[in-house]
């Protein structure tokens, strides 16, 4: 039996996104595209990758929420924002393109 | 079974678009019109303009909006719900009435004001009696910054709302109310919901938060298929049509631009999310994991299955308090290696600003156009060939002193530093207080809501 090639996508082409603040913690809300990719970024976007993806870019933990009905993982980014709010000196100091940071995660799809 | 009603948003933060509450008004049918100010330190600044004159505190802006707005509201029958009140409702209220009667509507309306979300008046009171009002963040007590404290307001929910309209308001304005309260609080009061309908409160919070943002939900600042939402510049704000069982579309006027579908609202519910299995408010824990959305015709998205639990016994206050001063200064570099020449501007504006000795608790820099919101992840950057970057560079300091002269080291920049730079035309950057949010929990038992009525 032959088996399916894997190739690598940026995550842009599987899902978009919104991100927000909460103090000095971004969220990110992360929503598949089409209801059969949700699976996929349950599997391959955990809360360990996307740590590793924000590498430099945040001082803290980050937690993941899985929201099926909406086909939807939201991740908080602690310490992301330079203080958050008003402290910060970052011009995305309310974390609103966060969200776009993430989709350039590299995931792997069957061809 | 009771008739649905329709809740338009008109405002989803202080400064949004001006045409929007009276497109809502004119466009089509709606019930309430439901307006949100205020942002988490937006009550330091409005306290701040009380401290100047007392009979200011509000967002002075709402007045003629609803100047213009008041003629159709009372024609109509459309009440408003609004927490422009900031840190003095009764005041602003005084405001729209005097409008309401320069207007001919005296006898016409009736206002409701909400308040006892104020705090700072008691805080020194709570202080001493053992509330340490610690940073939900942080963890620390509020005594270490009690004296830069500038504003402390609870977040009251939808009952003082409900209260007011019961009473007759045609326009309730309110303080510290929450969002979402502004249209739970209509729902309530048309439905007649029981103060223990978890479910019926969360689905109305669920609602609240989808409108909260204006046109957010109805495809303003919205990634998915961004390039096809029809007619931005004429964009629909959304409207909640709700219904007596706690389901509700979420639509927006005809022949209005923008776009309602289930991407956009789902958007707009992951906006700002903690735990999505706790949405906690005033009214009720909302469960947005048991959110069901579907398409329900053009423009119209249906809402449904929400489940709540009941409230914790804490409510959340937001405080506001100087936390010191910064200042973001911004040169222009173009090409040939524009990217180089911001680099090298930036470590020559840090070596001088350590060799003047000035202290801060931090600098940042970013090159804009290169790794300003995407840091090292932006890859992609052609450095040798880009047209121009922006140097933004930053500091925050606990004392005014060295921002200070820090906005005064970019300029000089132009003449003895590296080469063609340009873009400085705004002139010296200005240092800015920075006024800090310290979020904490107060057992609901210390705060009672006030509601009063204003006759027009």
């Amino acid at each position: 039996m032959k088996r399916a090639a894997a190739r690598t996508v940026l995550l842009v082409e599987l899902a978009h996104a919104r991100s927000g603040d909460k103090g000095d913690t971004a969220n990110v809300g992360l929503i598949a595209r089409k209801p059969e990719y949700y699976p996929l970024l349950v599997r391959q976007v955990t809360a360990a990758r996307v740590a590793r993806h924000f590498k430099g870019m945040i001082t803290g933990p980050v937690q993941r929420y899985e929201l099926p009905n909406l086909h939807a993982l939201n991740f908080l980014l602690h310490g992301a924002l330079d203080g958050g709010g008003t402290i910060s000196l970052k011009t995305d100091a309310q974390g609103k393109v966060f969200s776009t940071a993430l989709l350039r995660m590299p995931v792997r799809v069957m061809r | 079974m009771s008739r649905p009603i329709r809740i338009a948003a008109g405002q989803g933060f202080w400064g949004d678009w001006l045409e929007a509450p009276h497109r809502q008004v004119t466009g089509g049918p709606i019930d309430y019109l439901m307006m949100d100010y205020l942002a988490e330190v937006t009550m330091s600044i409005m306290q701040k303009q009380k401290s100047r004159d007392p009979s200011l505190g509000y967002a002075k802006d709402f007045v003629p909006l609803m100047e213009r707005i008041l003629p159709v509201l009372a024609e109509r029958r459309i009440k408003v719900t609004a927490n422009a009140g900031g840190v003095n409702p009764r005041a602003c209220a005084q405001a729209i009435a005097e409008s309401a009667r320069r207007l001919g509507l005296a006898g016409k309306l009736t206002i409701g004001v909400v308040t006892g979300d104020d705090l700072l008046p008691r805080l020194d009171d709570l202080l001493v009696r053992g509330h340490e009002l610690r940073n939900l963040d942080t963890g620390r007590p509020l005594r270490d910054v009690r004296d830069r404290v500038q504003a402390a307001n609870a977040y009251l929910g939808a009952a003082p709302v409900v209260e007011a309209l019961r009473r007759g308001a045609d326009i309730v304005i309110t303080g510290r109310v929450t969002d979402t309260g502004l249209t739970l609080g209509p729902m309530i009061h048309a439905f007649g919901w029981p103060a223990d309908a978890w479910d019926l409160l969360a689905a109305g919070t669920v609602a609240g938060h989808i409108i909260e943002c204006g046109a957010q939900c109805s495809g303003g600042n919205c990634l998915v298929g961004w390039q096809r939402v029809p007619d931005l510049a004429n964009v629909g704000y959304p409207i909640v049509e709700a219904h007596g069982d706690g389901s509700f579309d979420i639509v927006k006027h005809p022949r209005t631009g923008g776009r309602i579908s289930v991407a956009g609202v789902t958007e707009q519910l992951v906006y700002e999310m903690g735990n999505p299995a706790e949405y906690i408010t005033p009214d009720c824990v909302a469960d947005f994991t048991t959110i069901q959305l579907r398409p329900a015709g053009k423009d119209r998205v249906r809402v449904s299955g929400v489940r709540g639990r009941p409230a914790p016994d804490n409510l959340k206050i937001s405080l506001a308090y100087s936390y010191g001063y910064k200042a973001v200064g911004t040169l222009v570099y173009a090409w040939p290696e524009a990217l180089k020449k911001a680099r090298a501007a930036d470590r020559i504006l840090r070596q001088r600003l350590a060799d003047l000795g000035l202290q801060f608790e931090a600098i940042l820099t970013e090159f804009v156009g290169v790794n300003a919101t995407h840091g090292p992840l932006a890859r992609s950057v052609d450095e040798a060939n880009i047209p121009e970057v922006q140097l933004r560079i930053g500091v925050r300091a606990r004392d005014r002193a060295p921002v200070e002269r820090f906005t005064r080291e970019i300029a000089p920049l132009i003449l003895n530093g590296p080469p063609s730079v340009t873009g400085f035309a705004g002139g010296r950057p200005k240092p800015e207080e920075i006024v800090a949010y310290w979020p904490a929990l107060i057992d609901k038992r210390e705060v009672e809501p006030c509601v009063e009525r204003v006759d027009v």
